[in-house]
């Protein structure tokens, strides 16, 4: 072994390898561009706003990934060793400054278009007529509460006294505070329904460890996180029955802490709540 | 002469096996140990990550040890070991600390490294957080299951919080606190060789690439790793001393409340990114710096853009600490301050472009010589576009809601980490292990070992993106959580059957280490004919590296291909008089 | 000093020291450069390296101060406590010793091997002192019911303080360490070793006066 003038193998390595990145480019386009495995569509403007966003990006990386893959692969079989001599170069300043140029206003202006829709989801305060949902995540189911027809929602026991220790769960509505008087709990394991073309907004928090409340045709997910209310809103149009996963390591029974998302018209979230509350 | 600890450049070679072999300060010993260490940490990891692609494949395989087949705990336990262990005891030691020890000095024209005795001190305390790290596997409780990046609070509250989360929780914070220290030490005396023991001539702008990877490495560690270390303390004592730095108040667990009040666990996550951005970085510049090295060796062409190399290298260690919020847009953070961090972070990709340009640029004209080492190089080109271009999705927190937490990182991580990385260290392994044992690796071997690995790896990989796409969640166990999984798991299937054939593959790599050792090809001195100064040493190489004597340096490190020579290289240690004309 | 190394490269960085200019002779790094013989080049390795160890200890302290920062803006658990008095006796005996060790190591320069000595071993007693004065400190909060997990606040007092003792308790093995080898003349790294001694001193100084006022006025 060692380096020998003209290596012999060579020209059917470089070949090789060449066509290997090539197959394997072609390939991942191809499955990119048939949308073999993909998500399912979204259910919200928001979810159709992010799609468009990830598209750009990725017709800007597929192109960067098929330049700089063709780029390797063609230089490679181009100048296998076939006994010539190598340019004796140490760089091309201008070219350096160009590529970096590209690059910058490539990347970063794609950044910084991209915060339009984050704006959109998380920065945008939910509209005030929203419904109100508090989810909260727990060890390894989902559970909700609505404000009720007042729409506001009571105090925990916790929060209602925050001088007190407690040694017995303190994660009951305060009996005493008014506005919790008509709050409906739906108790670990519950289904959460919401009315299409409503606003919503979701309060989203957690009794032990850290969550991830994840809706795939909505496109959001946020991490529950104890001690903390994080609010997510959403206007879903389409309906149907959405799975939630979660989607932050919470323990061993983390894959299983899944329920789904209704999106039901007026008449029938009626009725839904309805039959929910007469239990 | 004297055998003291310190900045000496000559002392003498120690007696006994002890002393050359166990507690050696010799750096090139240092080294091996490192690598050593880090070659029986990558199989160990491997092994897991086989048994978690059994059970995420084929989950009622009746595996042995296993009596009622891998457990969700047990999953989880695997996983987080693996990532650990990948992260921590094979990409922190073996490019940096391994070949860095080794090279560096030889590299610069050092007898030794700085501070020899602290040198011993970081390779033993590495081995002895990586034997606390191993004892988790067998405590009562079991293995840690909090993921590599052991989120609070589930990490800080104690046994109650469910399996693995005692005595294993608790020895993994205690190996990492441990290994944080060994770091630090290492990260001290890579800066101080670096800039005080260089020879004659040798300009920082004159050094290699490698040196200079292992450099700027060392400063990213030096400033991440105290920070991790506060970290570990602070979830230390709240798992043992009820503090509560990360535990909120009213939290109840199995029905029991837990006594703490008002800690933050998103403070955790600030500490461990801080430290952990900074981290992926370190893994990625010594293999950045070696395929710099064996691209234009093996082009037999000067590097593209030296000065431009070096200064993308030192704006990704820089960014690399003002980025850490991109692992945390769902966090529940400020979404203000993750526009910041969103912006920074795609800025990132300007100097790692800046990297491929001169790495395709260098190819261009060239006169490639396809060794094993410059294929494994190539492969890290190649891996770490593919690898980085998807952390520009994951970097727009607005696509990030969506593939954060899915398959779609895994495979991000994977192939520019798992492998690009891993890449970086069997270039660096084909290369150097000539100049390391004196003998060469079985070249045949080693290329059956690249097309497996290279093949191997996109194949386990690539298809994790549309598992991602799909929205199939990270850290699960099975699918049978959601009816959508259900339908992926074919592809979990072609993944776990391409880690099979990849990590058996891998046997190949460890029999040519070994055989090689004692029966390859007798290296020559300078067998790739390359530049830099370890090739001007025997191998084995000399207890004192150059035999008393100081070289000397004359010129840039990758003088290849020089008009109106007849070689096609001009190391740095020829004098101008003895260069031959042609 | 270590700056000067780095100086020296941008100099050379800037002149265009890169790959092609082949300017042969004395670059960077150069073994003999600089004032004196090897032992200059010695004494410059160690401080790079004491300087770049303090680097790493600040980024430790920074991560706990932060982490004290944002702990008392989070929660709303937070009781502030007045630090015990003592603190202000000690940081006076660790200004002092700071002094006194900085005298030891100028005398240990003009060669007066037994007046540096005696300053040293001053600064030794004075470091202990306040390592006591510490412990007098925690005794005092520990009366006023006040524990490692009694309070955020009273956490990060203990983890504060404590951090630092156990820098400083390195110092003092420092210190000591020195101190029974300086008899020794034929030690060539005597002067270095008290430098960097005295170096890593201040620093304590220093940082300590930070976490003083970080926790009094902190709070
Ligand atoms: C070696 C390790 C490594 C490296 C180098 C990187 C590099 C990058 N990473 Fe990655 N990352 C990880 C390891 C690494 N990462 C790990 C381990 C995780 C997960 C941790 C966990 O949660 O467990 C992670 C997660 C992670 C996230 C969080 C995802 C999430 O959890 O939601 C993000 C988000 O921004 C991100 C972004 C990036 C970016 C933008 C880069 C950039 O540096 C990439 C730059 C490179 C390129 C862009 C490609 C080359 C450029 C070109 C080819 C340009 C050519 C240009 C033109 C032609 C114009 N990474
Ligand atoms: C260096 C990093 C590294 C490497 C190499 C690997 C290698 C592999 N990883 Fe892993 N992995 C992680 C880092 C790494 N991983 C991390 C950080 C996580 C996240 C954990 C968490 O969620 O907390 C993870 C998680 C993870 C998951 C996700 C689990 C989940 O979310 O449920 C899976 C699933 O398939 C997986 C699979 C594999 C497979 C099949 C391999 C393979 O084994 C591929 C084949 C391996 C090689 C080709 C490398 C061989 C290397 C050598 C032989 C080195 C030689 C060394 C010297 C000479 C010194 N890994
Ligand atoms: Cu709840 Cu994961
Ligand atoms: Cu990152």
């Amino acid at each position: 072994m060692g380096l020998k003038r003209g290596n012999s193998g060579s020209t059917a390595t470089a070949a090789i390898l060449a066509l290997f990145i090539f197959v394997l480019t072609v390939a991942t386009v191809y499955i990119f561009v048939k949308k073999i495995w993909w998500f399912p569509p979204a259910i919200n403007d928001i979810g159709h706003e992010i799609d468009r966003q990830f598209m750009r990006t990725l017709y800007i990386t597929g192109l960067v990934f098929v330049a700089a893959q063709f780029g390797l692969a063609w230089a490679m079989f181009r100048y296998r060793s076939r006994g010539q001599r190598a340019t004796y170069s140490h760089g091309n300043n201008t070219m350096e400054i160009l590529w970096t140029l590209a690059t910058a206003v490539m990347f970063v202006g794609l950044g910084i278009y991209s915060q339009k829709v984050w704006a959109e989801v998380r920065i945008r305060p939910a509209p005030a007529d929203a419904m109100r949902i508090e989810v909260i995540g727990l060890q390894f189911k989902w559970s909700f509460r609505l404000p009720g027809p007042d729409g506001k929602f009571g105090k925990y026991k916790f929060e209602a006294h925050p001088e007190q220790e407690f040694t017995r769960d303190p994660w009951v509505v305060e009996p005493d505070d008014p506005d919790g008087k008509d709050d409906i709990v739906l108790g670990p394991g519950s289904v959460i329904a919401v009315v299409v073309d409503r606003p919503v907004e979701l309060l989203i928090r957690s009794k032990d460890v850290t969550h991830s409340f994840f809706v795939r045709e909505l496109r959001l997910k946020q991490d529950a996180v104890p001690g903390m209310t994080v609010p997510l809103h959403f206007t879903a149009t389409v309906p149907g029955e959405y799975q939630v996963v979660c989607a932050e390591l919470c323990g061993q029974g983390h894959h299983l802490m899944g329920t789904f998302l209704k999106v039901l018209s007026q008449e029938d979230y009626d009725k839904w709540l309805k039959d929910m509350t007469a239990e | 002469m004297t055998t003291e600890a310190g900045a000496v450049h000559v002392h003498e070679a120690p007696h006994g096996f002890i002393r050359k072999y166990i507690f050696s300060l010799d750096h090139k010993v240092i080294g091996k140990q490192y690598i050593f260490l880090a070659l029986f940490s990558a199989f160990v990891g491997m092994f897991l990550s086989l048994l978690m692609r059994l059970r995420l494949a084929w989950p009622g395989m009746h595996i042995p040890f296993f009596p009622d087949g891998i457990l969700p705990e047990q999953y989880l336990a695997l996983m987080t070991m693996h990532g650990t262990i990948m992260v921590f005891m094979v990409l922190t030691t073996a490019p940096q600390s391994g070949f860095g020890n080794f090279f560096l000095p030889i590299q610069i024209g050092a007898a030794d490294m700085a501070f020899p005795v602290l040198n011993m001190l970081s390779f033993w305390t590495t081995f002895l957080s990586l034997t606390v790290l191993l004892a988790a596997f067998f405590v009562t409780g079991g293995a840690p299951l909090g993921g590599w990046t052991v989120y609070t609070p589930l990490s800080a509250i104690g046994a109650t919080a469910g399996p693995g989360q005692g005595t294993g929780m608790t020895l993994w914070v205690v190996a990492i606190a441990i290994f944080s220290g060994a770091s630090l030490m290492g990260a001290i005396n890579f800066i101080a060789t670096t800039l005080d023991l260089r020879t004659r001539g040798l300009s920082l702008m004159r050094l290699p690439l490698t040196a200079w990877s292992w450099f700027i490495t060392a400063v990213i560690s030096l400033l991440a790793f105290g920070v991790l270390l506060a970290a570990g303390i602070l979830l230390l004592l709240d798992r043992t001393a009820g503090t509560s730095f990360f535990i909120p108040g009213n939290l109840v667990l199995t029905e029991k409340v837990i006594p703490h009040k008002g800690g933050s666990p998103i403070l955790w996550q600030h500490l461990f990114w801080f430290f952990g951005h900074p981290e992926v970085y370190i893994a990625i510049l010594p293999g950045m710096g070696v395929t710099s090295h064996v691209i234009s060796t093996f082009s037999r062409k000067p590097i593209f853009g030296y000065r431009a190399m070096v200064f993308a290298l030192a704006g990704i260690a820089f960014l690399g600490f003002v980025v850490w919020g991109h692992h945390m847009f769902v966090s529940g953070m400020s979404p203000y301050v993750a526009i910041a961090f969103s912006i920074l972070t795609m800025s990132i990709g300007v100097p790692s472009a800046i990297k491929t340009f001169n790495w395709i640029g260098t190819l261009w004209n060239a006169d490639i010589k396809f060794t094993t080492p410059m294929l494994f190089a190539l492969g890290f080109v190649s891996l770490f576009v593919t690898g980085g271009l998807s952390g520009l999705f994951l970097a727009q927190p607005s696509i990030d809601l969506y593939l954060t937490d899915t398959y779609f990182v895994v495979a991000h991580f994977h192939l520019i980490m798992g492998v690009a990385a891993i890449f970086g260290i069997f270039t660096a392994t084909y290369f150097w292990f000539p100049k390391m044992f004196g003998r060469m690796l079985h070249d045949g071997m080693g290329k059956v070992h690249f097309w497996f690995s290279f093949i191997g790896v996109y194949a386990i990989f690539m298809p994790m993106h549309f598992l991602g796409l799909a929205g199939h969640p990270r850290r699960y166990v099975g699918t049978e959580g959601a009816a959508y999984l259900g339908g992926l798991e074919p592809i979990h299937v072609f993944v776990s059957v391409a880690a099979v054939v990849t990590i058996t593959a891998q046997l190949i790599f460890l029999f040519n280490f070994f055989w090689s050792m004692w029966k390859g090809k007798k290296a020559d001195i300078n067998p790739w004919h390359a530049t830099t100064l370890e090739w001007s040493v025997p191998a084995p190489v000399p207890h004192d590296n150059f035999g008393g004597h100081e070289p000397r340096i004359y010129r840039g490190p990758y003088e290849f291909s020089v008009p109106g020579m007849t070689e096609d290289y001009l190391p740095q240690y020829v004098p101008a008089e003895k260069e031959v004309k042609g | 000093m270590p700056g000067t190394v780095v100086t020296d490269d941008l100099e050379l960085l800037n002149a265009g020291g890169g790959p092609p200019a082949d300017r042969g002779g004395a670059g960077g790094g150069d073994w003999h450069r600089g004032p004196g013989p090897a032992s200059e080049r010695e004494r410059r390795t160690y401080l790079t390296g004491i300087s770049v160890a303090l680097a790493a200890i600040l980024m430790f302290f920074m991560a706990l101060a932060s982490s004290y920062i944002v702990r008392r803006g989070t929660g709303t658990d937070w009781q502030p406590f007045d630090v015990p008095r003592i603190l202000w006796l000690n940081t006076a005996v660790l200004v002092a010793s700071s002094i006194t060790v900085e005298i030891a190591r100028r005398k240990l320069a003009q060669a007066g091997v037994t007046e540096f000595r005696n300053w040293w071993a001053i600064t030794t007693a004075l470091g202990t002192l306040f390592v006591g004065g510490q412990f007098v400190a925690w005794r005092v909060l520990a009366d006023q019911g006040l524990f490692l997990a009694t309070n955020p606040s009273s956490s990060f007092f203990y983890l504060l303080t404590a951090s630092h003792g156990v820098h400083l308790l390195m110092g003092i093995v420092a210190l000591l360490y020195v101190a029974l080898r300086a008899g020794q003349s034929t030690w060539r790294r005597r002067a270095i070793a008290a430098e960097c001694t005295a170096i890593y001193w201040h620093f304590l100084d220093g940082l300590w006066i930070f976490l003083l006022f970080l926790l009094s006025f902190g709070k």
